[in-house]
């Protein structure tokens, strides 16, 4: 039988990280969440020499075991808990050539909780091209471990690194600095209150405010030399713990590291004058801001363009071919049209992806957080906020989560509230088709007006978002302390690699995710337009063949009348009907009503909705977007999608809170039910006057 | 009165005096803000705000305000 080991990868953001899990585990991974909380948690396995398999865990990316955030506290939750089913059997730090000194902090730290750690020094292609050489032997020796050179991008160490996770055994765990030197008295007095624990681990718990599990923490409050020290105090100490582990690293690279800094080439400084410049740095992101819209809306048209047909034919097919019933009428009118709703979304979502992940990975993300600091503190956000703001355009709920790196609780809480106003992009498929249908094609300046007008949809989220904030910051008395710390990492050319596993892994969980809301609102629409209540139902074919009796009505026609009778005496048709009151000075029909309530559950529904509602009883082979265009507004007469509703919706759908998911993660990020029912509530009543005013105007 | 690193220009170097452990954020230290160590001002948003720093060899970017509680001593070059 195979051994399998626990390996935990650890390091600083920035570092390739995620480049060496990828490299070591490829497509053997899985991406999940910590139990409980929100926090990503990425595991893989992967073959290593002489039979021995590997269990890695990619933690989450910190500068140090002083936790700052839900996704540091996790790091050291594992670290500091032996029980745990993931405890490491051995650690390996991973570390940027460019960024020793720093990375190695964290390091000295795994080492002093006597964990056996390998050390990897990642981007080693670049040592050249930075003038830096390394003294691997006297660095191994100094720092007691194993060091891997690897290079991610050339594909070079691996293998080394490999052959040393597998001889974990000989890894050393000696610790490299003595905490008790920091101060003589304090820690005497820790080591004789607990003379079986480790010094250092028992530092962590009391500076620490995480969740430990077992190691009782009780134990420490019954001691009271433990509460002799005041914050500062401790505060004071860690400094002095941050700077004697300095001491010790400076004294280690003093001889193992050389810089020729006469040989190093420098890229870096050459584009941040130019990305970061007053000006231009503004003016570059706009344009990269415009490139983004253009490609969503123009490169994505052709392939969903080929998979609305692909659907609509499907659906025939399916008609023609599978035995008449009520399944087949379910498969093709019900399943088929609402997965169809959903699937035609994956070029642009993965397109939107794609961006978010080049911008992150390239390091350009970083250099727009310092950009718009200043501009974004004025409406009582911070510079880090643009991140989620941006992320917001894919999806809410991980652009909440992007949240946790905000430092001060104000500026996130306000982060939190105004991100759903983005447009993200479940609001995209509603979008896309309500402007195909009423803006009218035509080009101003080479851009088209349709996409223009998605263009002003996204700055209207953004608008709105901020000036929201700006609301807030003067509403909410919150005093919280505002620091603002923020790495500026190297800049990279984005590995294909990392870009195409976050854009298959980021689509897979939207469409999945999705999928499943839509498949089961389709199915339950499906039955709700297929039946219905007493007479007016049962006898539709009766009473509209006497009621048209006299006009001699083509067959179709006909067949049409009694469809279009049916499903206004279904179950929907009726709850559709009791609602109408209320939309319709909005413009809506009550099947336009139906798509809005189920898209309560989630936005993008609300397309797969009205292909199920239209596909009912109806037997052409129709797109979705050229059944929407025939409706006729029951009440004025000529289409029912004009310019004026077709504003009005796309209005709507701008504002209205209609995630359940979003509301659930912002119910866990802040802790109270009280934030995401204000959301909630102010959100979707913004919505229905705007859209209301809209109508009224514009008709 | 001593210099702070609010005050320092574009493309000056200087020394790390002291921080105001109270005022300055664990995670800045660690990120090698300590006594002892260089700074180079790389790059300024409008207002002078926030900064975009090399500490010891760590790019970062840091508010003014922060800035303003680390006293350091000017690099002058010839």
């Amino acid at each position: 039988m195979s051994k399998q080991i626990n390996v935990a990868l650890i390091g600083n953001p920035n570092t390739g990280k995620t480049s060496v899990f990828n490299a070591l585990t490829g497509l053997n991974q899985k991406v999940g969440n910590y139990p409980g909380i929100t926090v990503e948690k990425k595991e893989g396995v992967c073959k290593l020499p002489r039979g021995v398999k590997a269990h890695i865990i990619d933690l989450p990316g910190t500068y140090s075991l002083n936790a700052s955030s839900l996704d540091e506290s996790v790091v050291i939750e594992l670290l500091l808990n032996q029980n745990d089913k993931d405890f490491p059997d051995i650690a390996v730090v991973v570390t940027d050539v460019e960024n020793l000194k720093r990375n190695l902090l964290i390091f000295t730290q795994i080492k002093d909780l006597k964990i056996p750690t390998l050390l990897v020094i990642n981007m080693a292609d670049r040592m050249t091209y930075k003038g830096i050489s390394l003294d691997i032997e006297y660095l191994e020796e100094q720092l007691q471990t194993k060091i891997a050179l690897t290079s991610t991008r050339k594909k070079i160490g691996i293998d080394k690194l490999k052959e040393l996770i597998a001889n974990y055994k000989d890894v050393s765990s000696q610790p490299c600095i003595d905490i008790s030197k920091i101060d003589d008295a304090y820690f005497g007095n820790l080591r004789k209150a607990f003379p079986n624990q480790l010094l250092y681990k028992l530092w962590l718990v009391i500076t620490q405010d995480v969740n430990f599990g077992k190691t009782d923490r009780k134990d420490f409050d019954a001691v009271e030399d433990f509460k002799t020290k005041s914050e500062a105090d401790l505060k004071r100490l860690q400094q002095k713990e941050t700077i004697k582990r300095y001491q010790f690293i400076n004294n280690v690279l003093k001889k193992g590291q050389t810089i020729d800094a006469t040989q190093a080439k420098d890229l870096r400084s050459k584009l941040d004058r130019v990305l970061t410049h007053k000006v231009w740095g503004y003016v570059i992101f706009f344009f990269i801001l415009i490139a983004l819209f253009q490609a969503i809306y123009d490169w994505a048209t052709v392939p969903m363009d080929m998979i609305d047909s692909a659907f609509a034919f499907l659906s025939e097919w399916t008609k023609d071919n599978l035995p008449s019933g009520a399944f087949t009428d379910l498969l093709s009118e019900g399943i088929i049209p609402g997965l169809g709703g959903i699937v035609i979304f994956i070029p642009q979502i993965a397109f939107l992806f794609l961006f978010i992940a080049i911008l992150e990975e390239s390091g350009y993300m970083s250099r727009v957080v310092f950009l718009m600091d200043r501009v974004m503190r004025r409406f009582g956000l911070s510079g880090k906020s643009v991140v989620p703001l941006i992320s917001g355009t894919a999806c809410a709920i991980p652009a909440i989560m992007a949240t946790r790196n905000i430092e001060s609780w104000k500026e996130r809480l306000i982060t939190i509230l105004v991100t759903p106003f983005t447009t993200c992009s479940a609001r995209l498929p509603v979008y896309l088709i309500i402007i195909a249908l009423v803006i009218p094609e035509g080009r101003f300046l080479g851009l088209s007006y349709q996409a223009l007008t998605l263009m002003l949809l996204y700055l209207l989220g953004f608008g709105t978002a901020v000036l929201s904030a700006y609301i807030l910051n003067r509403i909410l008395k919150i005093r919280s302390k505002s620091f603002f710390v923020v790495e500026m990492p190297n800049y990279k050319l984005p590995l294909f690699k990392n870009v195409f596993y976050t854009v298959v892994e980021k689509t897979k969980a939207f469409i999945f995710g999705a999928g499943k809301i839509i498949l089961a609102i389709s199915i339950v629409l499906w039955f709700l337009a297929s039946y219905g209540p007493g007479e007016n139902f049962n006898s539709a074919e009766e009473i509209i063949t006497k009621e048209y009796a006299s006009e001699n009505l083509e067959v179709d026609d006909l067949d049409q009348k009694i469809a279009q009778y049916k499903l206004e005496h279904s179950y929907i048709g009726i709850a559709g009907r009791a609602i109408e009151p209320a939309i319709r000075p909005l413009g809506y029909d009550w099947k336009i009503g139906i798509a809005i309530l189920s898209s309560f559950a989630a936005r993008e529904v609300f397309v797969g909705t009205l292909a199920t509602i239209y596909s009912v009883g109806n037997d052409d082979e129709e797109t979705i977007k050229n059944r929407m265009a025939g409706e006729v507004n029951p009440i004025l007469g000529g289409p029912l999608f004009t310019f004026a509703s077709g504003i009005s919706l796309l209005l709507f759908y701008a504002f209205a809170m209609q995630c359940m998911s979003t509301l659930a993660i912002v119910k866990r990020e802040t802790n109270s039910w009280k934030w995401p029912l204000l959301q909630l509530v102010i959100m979707s009543v913004f919505a229905y006057i705007v859209a209301l005013l809209a109508f009224q105007f514009l008709k | 009165m001593q210099d702070t690193l609010a005050q320092l220009e574009r493309g000056e170097s200087a020394i790390i005096t002291d921080v105001s452990s109270i005022h300055i954020p664990l995670k800045l230290l660690e990120m090698g803000c300590l006594p002892g160590n260089s700074v180079k001002l790389v790059q300024l948003a409008p207002f002078h705000d926030p900064m975009y720093l090399n500490i010891n060899g760590s790019h970062l970017a840091i508010r003014k305000e922060t800035a303003a509680h680390i006293l350091i001593e000017k690099v002058t070059h010839e």
